[in-house]
Formats: structure tokens, C-alpha cells, sequence
């Protein structure tokens, strides 16, 4: 199977360049990490993350055939040969399809991904009614493999103010939290052209979430709630 | 210059937001409006036109739909210019260069409407 694979070694590489790799795939080999592995038996020199080979560490994540997800829940036999993979676009390469991270860590730390409740803890835990509990469906399963704000033009022309699809679905995660006490706090944190309003609903985000979520949904229920609160 | 750290948080935004949403629906209501008579007319021509205009009412509404297409256009811009353009300056230069071509928009439209 024919695949082509961006390169690039700062400490050798002028720039990025695509390499040809033609492989014998094994029948064990299902999913498209499983080829990468393979391909890195053979090229030790290529250079990926990966952890959990099953959908939910969220290491794996690149481009691939041009669209965004994670290579150890995408089936080979749906790829289009060659089967062309890059970096997560957006991001500067450490190398090869490692890329550096801190940006959109950066912006999924400032929207305060935690539950802030002042109330002194109770002796167990802090009780949600089930109906409370299924507004968080949808949201708090994001794995954090920056998928979504790597495929965001907002975020690739603003990493440094736009928080992005996953920061943005974070954020509604902890302010649809019925423990939560910050919702105006998180609200006037959000409340800016370009933090929040950068979004301009052009879904890429939905299209390539390797986890089915929406994060456009919830984007939109927060400008939902900031209108609502100052009509 | 003041330091090169990167603020945010300018308190604003779902009001253009709403704006916007708000006169997407004025121009779509007037539109099916516009259509609708002409469909009911079976064609336009220069007396249909003249007929339509001559409504003070109907010259009102024309305006809204006008300052509801100048107003989505100005903050569609503003958030492409806000998208594309780095240096502050510049992206300042040309919104106000937007915001007048669509103010003189808005007068021309005026002497139009209520032109003979």
C-alpha cells in the first residue's frame, strides 16, 4: 500500500518534504496506525505520538488524505491510496507529525477547565440530578486531540486570542455544569470578538471530531446565553 | 508602542452578533416581499416600479432593507478585516475607509428612494 508521509527534522530539513513509503501490509494491520507502525519497522527515523491505539488518548492525531483524525480509530481499507499524511495543520512541527501543542493548551487552560464551586465540599460529593448530569452529554467526552482547532481557519489565522473549537467546547462544558458557580465569570471571560466571536459557524469543527461531538453546538449556546443576558 | 503582550477581552461582540442575525432577516422578509408582489404582478417593468414607489410606506421599508444590507456588510467585513489583517493600524485605516464607503451607501440610497 502506497503511502506519502510529510517529513521534516529541523536539525536537517530546510523545509518539509513528502516521502514515498510502498509497505506490505500484514491482515492484522486494520487500522491506519497499525500501517504507521509498520512503516516505522522499517524507517525508524519517522517520527509520531501515539499511546492508547484505541480512540482515547488522542496522541495520534493528523491529517489525513487532507482531513483531520486520529489514526488508530481510521480503518485502512476506507483510505484512498496513496494515503496522504501530514502534520496537524496550524501548529508549528516539532517534526516530522509531531506537533507543538502549547497554543492550544494554552487557550483550553485560560477558559479554567475545572469546577468552581465555593461552597464548602460536602462529606461525599458534589449530587446532580440525572437531568443535570445529561447536560453534560456531548460535552465532556473531548479527548483533547486538537482535531477540531486545527481545522479551524479562525484558529490558524488567531491561535494566540481565539480560543477554539475545543477550548470553546470546554468552556460550555463547565458552564452547563450545574456544580459550577462561575458562570458569569466564565461568560465575561468569553465575552470578546475575538476569544469567542471569531467563530464565524463554518463547522469544520463537527466534520472532523473523531469522537462525534458538536462543538459548533455549543459555541452557539453560549452566544445563546450572552444574549440572552444582555437583552 | 505599549509591551508587545496580547490582550483580550474587549466586553463585546454578541451585540454585532445579533445584529447581524437580526438584519438577515429583515433582508430576507423584504425580499420575499419584493418577490411575492412581482410574482403577484406577473413581471416588472418601469411603471411597476414607479407604482411601488410611489408608497411613502413602502419607501420606508426600502430604507430599512437598504440600512440592514449596509450594516450585515459592515460587520462582515469588520470580521474579515479583524481576521486577515495583523497590524492594528492598517486594519483601523481600512474599516474606517468601509464604514465611510457605506455611510456615503446609506446617503446615496436616501437621494434614490426619495429622488424623482
Amino acid at each position: 500500500m502506497k503511502f506519502i508521509i510529510e517529513r521534516y527534522d529541523p536539525d536537517q530539513d530546510q523545509k518539509p518534504y513528502f516521502k514515498e513509503y510502498d509497505i506490505q501490509l500484514e491482515p492484522s494491520d486494520r487500522m491506519l496506525l497499525d500501517a504507521l507502525i509498520r512503516i516505522k519497522s522499517i524507517d525508524d527515523t519517522l517520527a509520531l505520538r501515539r499511546s492508547c491505539r484505541e480512540g482515547i488518548c488522542g496522541s495520534d492525531a493528523m491529517n489525513i488524505n487532507g482531513k483531520n483524525g486520529l489514526a488508530c480509530i481510521t480503518k485502512i481499507v476506507d483510505l484512498k491510496e496513496p494515503v496522504k499524511l501530514r502534520p496537524l495543520p496550524g501548529l508549528p512541527i516539532i517534526r516530522d507529525l509531531i506537533v507543538d501543542m502549547t497554543q492550544f493548551f494554552k487557550q483550553y487552560h485560560s477558559i479554567k477547565p475545572f469546577v468552581i464551586n465555593n461552597d464548602p465540599p460536602p462529606e461525599k460529593e458534589r449530587l446532580q440530578s440525572p437531568e443535570e448530569r445529561l447536560e453534560l452529554d456531548g460535552l465532556y467526552e473531548c479527548i483533547l486531540c486538537a482535531c477540531c482547532s486545527t481545522s479551524c481557519p479562525s484558529f490558524w489565522w488567531n491561535p494566540d486570542k481565539f480560543v477554539g473549537p475545543a477550548g470553546l467546547l470546554a468552556a460550555y462544558r463547565f458552564i452547563a455544569d450545574s456544580r459550577d458557580q462561575a458562570v458569569n465569570e466564565r461568560l465575561d471571560n468569553l465575552e470578546d470578538p475575538y476569544r469567542l466571536f471569531r467563530c464565524h459557524t463554518i463547522m469544520n469543527c463537527v466534520d472532523v471530531c473523531p469522537k462525534g461531538l458538536n462543538p459548533s453546538l455549543a459555541i452557539g449556546k453560549i452566544k445563546e446565553m450572552m444574549v440572552r443576558r444582555g437583552v | 508602542m505599549p509591551t508587545k503582550k496580547i490582550p483580550v477581552g474587549a466586553h463585546y461582540g454578541w451585540q454585532d452578533w445579533l445584529a447581524q442575525r437580526v438584519t438577515a432577516i429583515i433582508m430576507v422578509l423584504f425580499s420575499i416581499v419584493i418577490i411575492g408582489f412581482f410574482m403577484i404582478k406577473g413581471g416588472a417593468n418601469y411603471g411597476d416600479w414607479k407604482e411601488l414607489f410611489r408608497s411613502q410606506l413602502f419607501r420606508i421599508l426600502a430604507l430599512l432593507f437598504f440600512l440592514s444590507v449596509y450594516y450585515h456588510a459592515w460587520i462582515g467585513i469588520k470580521d474579515v478585516l479583524m481576521d486577515y489583517i495583523k497590524p492594528a493600524g492598517l486594519r483601523i485605516s481600512l474599516q474606517v475607509l468601509v464604514l465611510l464607503l457605506l455611510l456615503a451607501c446609506s446617503i446615496w440610497s436616501v437621494t434614490i428612494i426619495w429622488g424623482t
